[in-house]
């Protein structure tokens, strides 16, 4: 591995990015904003593939970089990488141009360069967390997203200005909220830190630390409910299906499929990893909230009449089913948790994409105000149901993949966990088709007989999702190598070992 | 107990011609993608290319059929690995194949009458524009159904068993510009998704206990399972099982699903894939064996469904229900000989085997009918057909002969062998069966003399005609395959055959001969279709159904209130459950939330009067004061 700092890199250019594009001076709806965000957007994803290609797997935290920031509390400008974080980054780099080109023309009417900075920014962002191996560095990353997902959500929504203004702040609110319970812990960690010597927030020194047991619970309880609010969970949930019904489907791309993720990230890299004692003692509590979230979210998005509400609340579901995978502390539902965090990703990412195509077209995100699409646009309606086939688990494509492993992990912990969250499967089938029914099929209404199908831009931004789910759906294997020896070490750290099976089949079986 | 011997699935490496399996497979996916991908440029070949890939997946299926014929009995278990799917922990799935004598079977019934439809469907579907999507569709439909007979794994059978349900989605909604084909298609996802639920719960207790999901760790550890586990994964099999095959409690959606066109319901809801649960139960026999619970459970719901299928099979006039109750009737045949373990096997999937050749015979006759008729599905306004499609005639004729179990045709031999075996292990059971044949004989008379036979009642504008030749040659070899399918019983071939997968039953002398059995049932069958010639064939049948019926007619009419009770105890429930849980979520959750805020809200705007009034300024005081907070924390505490 070279010592160049490709991490660095990988955050600098969407920064930089945001930066030009912001500065440029640009009219409503000019090209050159937008053609300079997807450039930067695709030099993201170019320096994720380099680091992909180079990264070894099984070999750790690598790429590491680190530098003293702030020696009197101990912070340090460290990034690094191991299987877990590099997918995510893979899933933030790969979202990050889909959403530029499919984001087009959205911010017509409004400061364009500034929508498109504001992307550039967040994803840098959330860049930063994914990388950080320092608490301090991540939690004023964590927080600095905030900025530009308040101005996203506030300043160019598909809803109406007001409606617009109350989702970003009840957004901002929520996540405030979060982050200063997580501020707390993040003082208490240095407090602990202090006192056993050098202060520190890298990572793998507080990992290290002697935490007594009533502390480390306390400490833990901070971090859980900021990244609970984040994911969500039940019952902090209520700031989603009002975010993704304000904003444009591009910047609900950006929360929900990669924003939200520093939650579950969050949960997995420091509640297990720093916290193991008091994370297996929360195992009962969070795994009931996981299964609460995965019918709760399912059964209100059956209900909602508004679409991007209904995806909103689908992520409900997911994220439930994410934490259950963590929580339940198998290799199974830990690999099947991280790789559930890419899948669910790309296949909600269609979802939100295509939707935002339909409410281009005919103006009204209303379920019932439309019909018949599927006869007029038939590659529309075509792409919404792969990606709704996606969400809904169908195998052959990712989702199902990571779906079944964390199944298999939660019935690993108890049958009764697995029971009432493989309900999921189908409460998921019905919000789908549902949906698809009544958006798509019969006949066609007045407010969707003019339809055109999509162009090659809108094509050409979904395609590389669809490729993906199809690809680890029927080869997986590829991305489970790189997750799985991150997670053998994260369940070293918890101190947990996969239950042996009760009959175990003789030698004879293997493949040939 | 019986202390039988089960058999253990020991594949072994093919070689030559078996080497080819995947290609199976492969052909028709190829097909599907490239007509689904290749849009309209497809449009002038696709149908041509789409029956191609059905054929060549045919031949090869044959060649490896018959590679298999010549090796020794012990000997025809054939593995083929291609990749690591998924492999977790010891969670560990091969993308495995394997060719046995039983999955070789199911090969051949998919491929070959797969073939036939969709030659049938390049005369069926001519005029519709769509016609290359729906070859697409089909295509997609005989990969995934391959997949799901060779797979050597519970989660590879998974993948194709999720398959086929999305190409009958596809499928069933291929009309779906009519909202009752869209609601159809909906429906029979989502009650397929309830077994399914059942299936994914199965594979994960499976491997829980056994550590893996492969037919050959499974059926070597099984024997070491207690029998609660092994009762609870054949039940949890069982519930998918009742969802693909239409068994009760899971059969309402079948009825809709000929919402699609009739091709799809010959090849997917009567031929193939509805039969699915069938092979589902025969492939596990390893753990029904020790399940006594649960095959006695799989009996019960065969014997419930193969009367209820054929109770709505009496009252309905819609040609293509009344076909949809008989696969449900059949199928419970199918379910019951499965149940009956060692002993039934081989006649479970015997009469699935001919039951497919005249079941798909006879919903493709009904589609040639439909043709000639102008769409029209309503046997009230059929009748006295016979001269005017002298081939479909003749050839649904076969069908119906086979299906009512008329002596030497296919039907005959295999429904009297379950109905045998059946009364053999319980006489009552035997008798339900017996009822249940008799009943089959009523309403395919009925079927047969409205359609048919008696006056004529067609339409003004109706002018029936003869079907093409590439809709009637596919007719003419299923119905010959409706008379010969019995000849697989001749020496006892096929119980020699699938007794390696299946093991053997244990011989012992019948409480009945079997001569007088037969002919027990043969008196019943006689007494159901004079039945049906002296109240159906010697009066006159009205144009429109009469509404003076009794009520077990009206019940029969309706489904036997199959929908009325999945609505008042399923659909009602949840939706009122959706309804309060949207009024708390709004009220008290986020009502919680939102008073906090209104809270906050009054704090912003007392600060308001003091500051420039944007929140975006709050936002960012709030962030910067919270890193300062974080600060000066940390300088205190140095």
């Amino acid at each position: 591995m070279s010592d160049f700092p490709w991490l660095s890199l990988l955050v600098l250019v969407p920064l930089a990015g945001a930066v030009v594009t912001a500065l440029i001076p640009a009219g409503r709806g000019s090209p050159l904003p937008k053609q300079v965000a997807f450039g930067a957007a695709l030099l993201t994803l170019a320096v994720a593939v380099v680091v992909t290609v180079q990264y070894a797997a099984g070999d750790g935290m690598q790429f590491t970089e680190t530098h003293e920031w702030i020696p009197a509390f101990g912070a340090h400008y460290a990034l690094g990488v191991d299987g877990i974080g590099l997918t995510l980054v893979l899933l933030t780099s790969l979202l990050l141009p889909v959403v530029v080109l499919a984001s087009w023309r959205d911010a017509d009417e409004a400061n364009t360069s500034a929508f498109f900075a504001w992307m550039l920014a967040l994803s840098g962002l959330a860049l930063v967390v994914f990388t950080a191996q320092d608490v301090f560095l991540f939690y004023v990353a964590f927080e600095a997203t905030l900025i530009p997902a308040y101005f996203l959500i506030g300043s160019f929504g598909i809803a109406d200005r007001a409606t617009r203004s109350k989702a970003a702040m009840k957004f901002l609110l929520y996540m405030l909220a979060g982050g200063l319970i997580m501020l707390a812990s993040v003082v208490g960690l240095y407090a602990v830190s202090a006192q056993a010597g050098e202060p520190t927030y890298l990572i793998p020194d507080l990992a290290k630390l002697d935490i007594d047991q009533t502390t480390g619970r306390w400490l833990f309880a901070g971090f859980f409910i900021a990244f609970a609010i984040k994911a969500p969970l039940f019952p902090v949930h209520t700031w989603l299906p009002d975010t993704t019904a304000a904003a444009t489907p591009g910047t609900s791309v950006l929360l929900i499929c990669v924003l939200d993720k520093i939650g579950t990230y969050g949960m997995l890299r420091f509640c297990l990893g720093l916290f193991p004692e008091a994370s297996r003692w929360a195992t009962p509590l969070v795994v009931t909230l996981a299964v609460i979230s995965i019918i709760y979210g399912a059964l209100l998005a059956i209900g909602q009449k508004d679409m991007l509400r209904l995806i909103g609340l689908t992520s409900l579901s997911h994220f439930g089913f994410i934490v259950l995978g963590i929580f339940v502390m198998s290799s199974q539902g830990i690999s099947g948790s991280t790789f559930y965090m890419f899948n669910h990703g790309v296949a909600t990412a269609i979802m939100f994409l295509v939707a935002g195509y339909l409410i281009h077209r005919s103006g009204s995100a209303k379920i019932s105000a439309h019909g018949g699409v599927e006869k007029v646009a038939p590659i529309l309606a075509g792409l919404f149901l792969v990606g709704g086939l996606g969400t809904l688990g169908l195998p052959g494509l990712s989702p199902f993949v990571s779906e079944f492993l964390v199944l298999v992990g939660g019935f690993d912990y108890s049958w009764v966990v697995g029971a009432f969250a493989v309900t999921g499967i189908v409460l998921a089938a019905i919000y789908v088709l549902l949906m698809y029914q009544r958006l798509m099929t019969g006949p066609s209404r007045p407010a969707t007989a003019g339809f055109k199908d999509l162009n090659s831009r809108e094509i050409g931004a979904i395609t590389p999702l669809v490729l993906v789910m199809l690809l680890f759906g029927f080869f997986p294997q590829p991305a489970l190598d790189v997750i799985n020896p991150a997670v053998e070490t994260t369940m070293e750290v918890v101190g947990q070992s996969d239950e042996p099976p009760v009959v175990p089949a003789s030698e004879q079986e293997d493949h040939q | 107990m019986t202390t039988l011997q089960i058999p253990v699935v020991t594949p072994v490496d093919g070689g030559g011609v078996l080497s080819l399996l995947w290609l199976v497979i492969a052909l028709p996916l190829a097909g599907a993608a490239i007509l689904l991908l290749g849009g309209r440029r497809t449009n002038a070949w696709g149908h041509l290319l789409g029956t191609a890939t059905a054929l060549g997946s045919f031949l090869i299926g044959l060649l490896t059929f018959l590679s298999l014929l010549g090796r020794d009995e012990g000997d025809r278990s054939i593995g083929q690995h291609l990749f690591t799917w998924i492999q977790v922990g010891h969670f560990d799935v091969g993308m495995d194949l394997l060719l046995d004598p039983l999955s070789a079977l199911f090969v051949l019934l998919i491929t070959g009458v797969g073939s036939l439809i969709h030659i049938y469907s390049i005369g069926y579907m001519e005029h519709d524009d769509r016609r290359r999507r729906f070859f697409g569709y089909l295509n997609l439909f005989i990969a995934a159904m391959l997949t799901l007979v060779l797979a050597a794994d519970y989660l590879v059978l998974f993948l194709g068993w999720e398959g086929v349900g999305l190409a009958s989605y596809l499928l069933i909604g291929f009309w779906q510009h009519k909202p009752t084909a869209a609601a159809a298609a909906k429906k029979a996802f989502v009650m397929n998704r309830v077994g399914d639920l059942g299936l994914s719960l199965a594979i994960m207790l499976i491997f829980v206990t056994f550590g893996t999901t492969s037919f050959a760790g499974v059926s070597a550890a099984a024997g070491g399972a207690s029998e609660a586990t092994l009762n609870a994964i054949g039940l949890l099999l069982l519930l998918g099982a009742c969802g693909k095959s239409a068994q009760f409690p899971l059969q309402a959606w079948l009825l809709d699903a000929m919402e699609g066109p009739t091709p799809v319901s010959a090849l997917i809801h009567a031929a193939t894939m509805v039969t699915a649960g069938v092979y589902l139960i025969t492939r596990s026999n390893f753990i029904y064996e020790g399940a006594a619970l649960a095959q006695t459970t799989v009996v019960a719901i065969a014997v419930i469904t193969l009367l209820w299928g054929a109770i709505i099979g009496c009252a309905k006039d819609d040609i293509k229900k009344v076909l949809a109750g008989s696969t449900m009737s059949q199928i419970g045949y199918m379910m019951l000989g499965a149940g009956l373990g060692p002993a039934g096997y081989a006649f479970a999937i015997f009469h699935l085997l001919t039951h497919g050749f005249f079941k798909a015979n006879m919903f493709l006759g009904a589609g040639s009918v439909m043709h000639a008729m102008d769409d029209e599905v309503d046997m009230r306004h059929y009748g006295a057909l016979q001269k005017a499609v002298p081939i479909t005639f003749l050839t649904f004729a076969m069908g119906y002969l086979a299906i009512i179990g008329f002596p030497g045709f296919a039907g005959f031999w295999s429904k009297d062998k379950i109905i045998e075996t059946a009364f053999d292990q319980n006489p009552w059971i035997g008798v339900a069966a017996i009822i249940g044949a008799g009943i089959t004989a009523f309403y395919m008379t009925r079927l047969m003399l409205m359609t048919f036979f008696t006056e004529s009642r067609w339409s003004d504008d109706v002018h029936p005609h003869e079907s093409p030749k590439v809709m009637t040659v596919p007719l003419i070899v299923l119905a010959a395959l409706s008379v010969l399918g019995g000849f697989l019983l001749l020496g006892n071939w096929i119980v020699d055959w699938l007794s390696p997968v299946v093991g053997v039953a244990e011989h012992h002398e019948p409480a009945i001969p079997a001569l007088a059995m037969t002919a027990i049932v043969v008196i019943v069958v006689a007494a159901g279709v004079a039945l049906a010639w002296f109240t159906i064939g010697r009066t006159q049948v009205p144009r429109e159904a009469p509404q003076d019926v009794s009520p077990f007619t009206r019940a029969a009419r309706a489904d036997l209130y199959g929908d009325a009770i999945n609505e008042g105890l399923v659909i009602r429930p949840v939706g009122n459950l959706v309804t309060g849980l949207m009024a708390i979520d709004h009220t008290i959750i986020d009502g919680a939330v939102e008073g906090q805020a209104a809270g906050m809200g009054g704090l912003a705007g007392a600060l308001r009067k003091v500051q420039n009034g944007f929140v975006r300024s709050y936002a960012l005081s709030i962030l910067a004061g919270a890193i300062l907070v974080a600060l000066a924390m940390l300088v205190v505490n140095l």
